[in-house]
């Protein structure tokens, strides 16, 4: 491996748009596939479990330390250290990434659902109780219209940090966009650990951009959404 | 326990070297984003472009840039410096923002009187508006911090050496003990140095201890 910027760069890319590695089994595509597949399961479990977690939360106002706590918690909590040792436990291959991933997206969907319900103003509430909803009408008709801007913020911090770690899944066998990075390590390859980084981050990117969208269209109109925090990076 | 026991030794060199990698990002950050985060604060037409750009940055895969670094530099792939440098990154893409917010929580009307009891912006800027902007900073600082150390353990997989190295050993040699005793180090450690950072803001900021 030499130390030639320009060369290692071009030839990365020169990797990239090699035609013959797009497909096959083994091929670009077939790692992105799964790499998505991989990042996909995990949010749908994770917002499973943290969503209607987080608005019962932000609806009856208790528990809110937890949120905090178990966000701070998981943000100390070294991904690579909870993926290895859970693939000890369970053996090489998916399940150990999927399962780490999922605890680690949890913290900050929650967040989100719980701040996108927390942040709305208190009397709006109050209004929506007294002219007669029900606490399931406000929860469906009031915070969750008002709180989904923050909300999806939450599962787009999320979906940064699942794309971003889903990379070491590959280190316990798991597949993805990090077996180029493991391959080229083992080989020596620089180039093919680049071009399998230009994927990731080209993900990573891709993910924050659908979100902003996502958050701009729904949006709600007069309300300023403040920022929840900052997704926990691996 | 046995393996934890036997290794001491090897736990404490690991530690050493993950404080060695992790310590300068996170002062580094601090500092560097002072004069970033101002200049987002004073030139509001700047703000998007800077604090856009750094989210973009902070955006960016770990693993991934620790690879991309060293073809941008031309460093070595296993040279801790790449390491650092993206944490760094990371660190000020968070703390500019943390700084801006700082530096905006202060009351103008305070700044006035600032003004009017004679400071020049730089002691103003100093002696006023950075003391005041000190419990967000703090609060921010402490994010980076933690965040910082516990991502310093994915360098581990390009072979720098820190305490992540414990779980890649383990991985290998099948040893759940030392990837244990890995995770409750880097916890511990972040635990350690955010109650260090909790302590310095009381002792810097007497004015916010006791405020309820």
């Amino acid at each position: 491996m030499d130390g030639r910027k320009p060369l290692n760069v071009a030839e990365a890319f020169r990797w990239l748009f090699d035609s013959s590695r797009l497909r096959g089994p083994d091929g670009i595509m077939q790692r992105v596939v799964q790499h998505l597949g991989i990042s996909g399961v995990v949010l749908l479990v994770a917002a499973g479990i943290a969503v209607p977690v987080g608005l019962a939360i932000g609806h009856t106002g208790r528990g809110s330390k937890f949120v905090v706590a178990f966000a701070g918690g998981v943000r100390s909590l070294p991904t690579l250290g909870l993926i290895t040792l859970i693939a000890l436990q369970v053996g090489i291959g998916l399940r150990a990434p999927v399962f780490a991933l999922i605890v680690l997206a949890i913290p900050s969907i929650l967040a989100g659902a719980y701040a996108g319900v927390q942040s709305i103003d208190r009397r709006t509430i109050d209004a929506a109780r007294a002219i007669g909803m029900s606490e399931w009408q406000i929860l469906a008709k009031v915070e969750l219209p008002l709180g989904r801007s923050l909300l999806i913020g939450g599962v787009r911090s999320a979906s940064l940090q699942v794309i971003a770690t889903a990379t070491l899944a590959d280190y316990v066998g798991g597949g993805g966009l990090g077996r180029f990075i493991f391959l080229g390590l083992k080989t020596n390859d620089y180039p093919q650990m680049l071009a399998g980084s230009i994927l990731v981050i080209s993900l990573a990117i891709a993910s924050e951009a659908t979100f902003t969208a996502l958050q701009r269209v729904t949006r709600v109109r007069g309300l300023t959404a403040q920022t929840t925090t900052a997704p926990i990076r691996t | 326990m046995r393996w934890i026991l036997d290794n001491r030794a090897l736990i404490q060199q690991r530690t050493s070297q993950h404080l060695w990698i992790a310590l300068p990002p996170i002062l580094l950050s601090f500092v560097l984003s002072i004069p970033i985060g101002w200049l987002a604060y004073r030139f509001r037409r700047s703000r998007s472009v800077v604090l856009g750009g750094l989210g973009l940055l902070y955006a960016i895969p770990s693993l991934p840039l620790f690879i991309a670094l060293p073809g941008i530099l031309g460093t070595g792939i296993r040279d801790p410096k790449n390491v650092v440098l993206a944490l760094v990154i990371y660190g000020v893409a968070l703390m500019a923002r943390a700084t801006t917010d700082g530096l905006e929580s202060v009351d103008p009307d305070v700044l006035e009187v600032g003004t009017a009891l004679g400071f020049s912006s730089w002691s103003r800027f100093w002696k006023v508006e950075f003391p005041l902007a000190g419990p967000v900073l703090l609060a921010g600082i402490r994010v980076v911090a933690v965040s910082t150390i516990s991502l310093t353990t994915v360098g581990a997989v390009l072979g720098i050496k820190n305490l992540g190295l414990l779980f890649t050993d383990g991985t290998q040699r099948n040893i759940p003990e030392e990837i244990a005793a890995g995770v409750v180090m880097t916890m511990l450690i972040a635990l350690v140095v955010d109650a260090a950072l909790v302590s310095a803001g009381r002792v810097l900021m007497p004015w916010t201890v006791g405020n309820r």
